[in-house]
Parts: C-alpha cells; sequence; structure tokens
C-alpha cells in the first residue's frame, strides 16, 4: 500500500473491524475480531486489577487495594443514592456495566488500540440489557403497576391526554438515546483525535511554511486528548448512573 | 453535524469504502463476543472480587466501631477511676485536716495546763520568797533597832545623861518611821 496523506488521515479506517480467527456458529460468522480482543483486554484488565486488589483483603490496604475500594464506594454511593437500597441487588450489573465501559473506554485512547465502545451494536446490545432488565424487574416487582410509569399521579385528568404520550414516548427512546450518546461520544471524539493529529502530521509533511499550523493543530490535538480521557470516564459515569435512575423507576414506578 | 457527517459517510458505503459501526457482517460477531466476555465479567465480579471487596471494608468498618466502642468503654473506665480516685483525695484531704485540728486542740490545751501549772508554781514560790523577804527584812528591822538602842544608850552614856530601855526604845521607832 503506497502511504499518502489521504490515507493517513482517513479518520474512519480506526473503527475497522478485523478478523483474527475465522470462526463460525450455525450460519453466523462469530470471528474473533480486533474488537472482540480489544474487548477481551477491558474485560482481562478489569478483572486483573479488581482481582489483585481484593484478594489479599488487608484491613490497612494497599494503594491498588484503596483504589479498588473507592471504585466499589463510588458505584456502591451511586446506585444507593439513585434506586435506594432495594438497588442494591443491582449493584454488580452496574458495577460491571461502568467499569467495562470504563475499561472499553481508556483502553481506546490508547494510539492503534480499537475502542469497543465507538460501535452501535455494543453500545446498542448494552443498553438493551439495561432496558430489557428494568421491564422485566418493573413487571415481576409491580405487575401491571409498572404501567403507572406512563400516567405520574397529581396531575389533572386532561394532562395525561398529552403526558401519557411524551412519558411512552421518552421511555421508548430511553435504550435509543442510552445506546447513542456512548456510541456517537467515543466515535465523534476519536474522529476528531484522528482528524487533528493527522493533520498535524500532514502539515509538517508538507513543507516548513507550515509549520506554525502544524504545531496549532498539533496543539488542539494534546487539548482533544485531555477532553477525551474526560469523555471517557463521563461517559462511563452517565451510563452507569441512567441504568440507576431506570432501575429505580422499575422499582419504584407506583411511587410517583 | 456529527450525524450528517454519519450519514453521508454511511452514504459512501455503497461507493466501495463501507463506514464500519454500520457494517452488519461483524456483527454477530460482535454480540457474541460481548455477551461471553460481559458475562464472564459479570460472573467473576458478582461472585468472586465484589464479595470478597465488601467483605474487607464490612470488616474494617466493624474492626473500626469496635475500637471505637472499646476506647469509649476504656475512657468511660479512667472517668470513672478519676472520680474515685478524686473522692478517695477529697475524703483523705478532709481527715488530714480533721486530724491536724485535733492535734492542734490537744496540743493548745495542753498548753494551757502547763503554762497554768507553770504558773501556779511560780506565783507559790514567788509568794514564799515574798514572806521570807519580809520576815528577814522584820528580823532585820529589829536587829536595826537592837543595834540603834545600843548605839543610842552608848552615845547618850557618853554624855552623861539616863534612860531607860524602855524609852529608848520608843525614841528609837519613832526615828525610824
Amino acid at each position: 500500500m503506497i502511504f499518502s496523506p489521504a490515507l493517513a488521515l482517513d479518520p474512519i479506517s480506526q473503527f475497522k473491524v478485523q478478523k483474527w480467527i475465522d470462526l463460525r456458529l450455525g450460519g453466523f460468522d462469530i470471528s474473533f475480531t480486533n474488537a472482540s480482543g480489544f474487548m477481551l483486554l477491558g474485560v482481562v484488565l478489569v478483572i486483573a486489577f479488581f482481582g489483585i486488589a481484593a484478594r489479599r483483603g488487608e484491613l490497612v490496604p494497599s494503594r491498588l487495594q484503596s483504589a479498588a475500594e473507592m471504585g466499589f464506594g463510588f458505584i456502591a454511593d451511586m446506585v444507593r443514592s439513585s434506586s435506594g437500597e432495594e438497588g442494591l441487588k443491582f449493584f454488580p450489573f452496574v458495577f460491571t456495566l461502568f467499569f467495562f465501559i470504563l475499561f472499553a473506554n481508556l483502553i481506546g485512547m490508547v494510539p492503534y488500540a480499537f475502542t469497543t465502545t465507538s460501535h452501535i451494536i455494543v453500545t446498542g446490545a448494552l443498553a438493551m440489557s439495561v432496558i430489557v432488565t428494568v421491564v422485566v424487574v418493573g413487571l415481576l416487582k409491580n405487575g401491571l403497576g409498572f404501567f403507572k410509569l406512563f400516567a405520574p399521579s397529581g396531575a389533572p385528568w386532561y394532562i395525561y391526554i398529552i403526558l401519557t404520550p411524551i412519558e411512552i414516548i421518552s421511555f421508548l427512546a430511553r435504550p435509543l438515546t442510552l445506546a447513542l450518546r456512548l456510541f456517537a461520544n467515543m466515535l465523534a471524539g476519536h474522529i476528531m483525535l484522528k482528524l487533528f493529529a493527522g493533520f498535524a502530521v500532514a502539515l509538517v509533511g508538507a513543507g516548513t511554511i507550515y509549520l506554525p499550523v502544524a504545531l496549532l493543530a498539533f496543539g488542539m490535538g494534546v487539548a482533544l486528548n485531555a477532553l477525551e480521557f474526560l469523555v471517557a470516564g463521563l461517559q462511563a459515569y452517565v451510563f452507569a448512573i441512567l441504568t440507576c435512575v431506570y432501575l429505580n423507576d422499575a422499582l419504584h414506578a407506583g411511587d410517583h | 453535524m456529527i450525524f450528517a457527517f454519519l450519514a453521508e459517510t454511511a452514504g459512501d458505503a455503497d461507493a466501495g469504502a463501507a463506514f464500519p459501526p454500520f457494517e452488519t457482517w461483524h456483527m454477530p460477531s460482535q454480540l457474541f463476543w460481548l455477551a461471553i466476555l460481559f458475562m464472564a465479567l459479570y460472573v467473576a465480579l458478582s461472585r468472586y472480587i465484589l464479595p470478597k471487596l465488601s467483605d474487607t471494608i464490612e470488616k474494617r468498618a466493624n474492626r473500626i466501631a469496635f475500637g471505637l466502642d472499646e476506647a469509649a468503654r476504656l475512657n468511660n473506665q479512667a472517668v470513672e477511676a478519676r472520680k474515685a480516685l478524686e473522692l478517695r483525695l477529697a475524703e483523705a484531704r478532709s481527715k488530714a485536716r480533721e486530724t491536724a485540728e485535733k492535734a492542734r486542740v490537744k496540743s493548745e490545751a495542753e498548753l494551757a495546763s502547763e503554762t497554768a501549772r507553770v504558773d501556779a508554781d511560780v506565783s507559790k514560790k514567788l509568794e514564799a520568797a515574798e514572806t521570807r523577804i519580809k520576815r528577814l527584812r522584820s528580823d532585820a528591822m529589829k536587829n536595826v533597832e537592837a543595834i540603834a538602842v545600843d548605839a543610842a544608850e552608848a552615845m547618850i552614856g557618853k554624855f552623861g545623861v539616863k534612860a531607860t530601855k524602855a524609852e529608848l526604845g520608843k525614841a528609837v521607832a519613832k526615828a525610824l518611821e
């Protein structure tokens, strides 16, 4: 392949899925790809981090154990404050979601790494798992009372004509927004990073005259990098806290 | 803006270079591996790691609570011991004051009685001495009278005057007064 600035600047190629091991299962292509590989890396890193940190169980924790316990406390507080004591049943689920997404996002920050959360199928599946959990828990816990969610009590009857469709639409939009928010943030962020970084390199290659502009682009790249680290943490947090909020709706559908 | 960009790029998919997140061939594989890996992570965390972590945190909280309780208990004990000590100290102090007071009173009484005794003794001795002095003086005076009478008899004898002892005694007594 001939190197060309245009190729270097292609911000889309980083999202390309490539087969590492060809696998088939009942007519489906379940090949182990670079996406699967980096997902596996994230899972292994989460397990390694928390496994090693939790193994000793010291009363006076090491730095690693302290960090793991802070993560534990952070998610536990989040679940408790957003879905109440009852929500703690779903603490492992929210914990898994948060660290799965956080590690996927952070691994994506390493140059040449694949960002698993930049694929809508992945974020969509995660969002669906949340919504399915919410609906199943809501129906099991409240029976048909779960549908009170669409008609919050305390409003005059004519308000419900407008309110109920809005509530239904907003409920149906939840998996979509949950999936799209994470997907679009990761995708857009990585495209921007690649564009500015590639632009800086291309400008240096184009001649010394463009050096100041190249430096400007490089500076933008550095700033965006910092921003993307923030986004990586923030989006994992948003995904987890929205999960807690939705679970709260399922657990306390009749309360409002 | 992003979505416009995505749509445009996705539109290009027909032209050959598909937009990877919207390609469909890898979706079964993505779902398959996501399901397996997410489940694996969930099981590993919820079965082994999180219980262990929460166990440790709980154990520490218990230990701290126990330590605080123990400290409160010991503190109470110390406060009580100090109270008891203060009580005993006050008791001992008042007893000491009482004893000292008693000793003072006793010694003062002793002193007073001793002084009185000594005073009486001294005044008795003084009296005895005074009567003795009086007696001695009167004896001495009698001697002086006798001497004066003798002397006066002798002197007037020299002048050739005669007088009786009685007369002389009367005169001497008059002169000595």
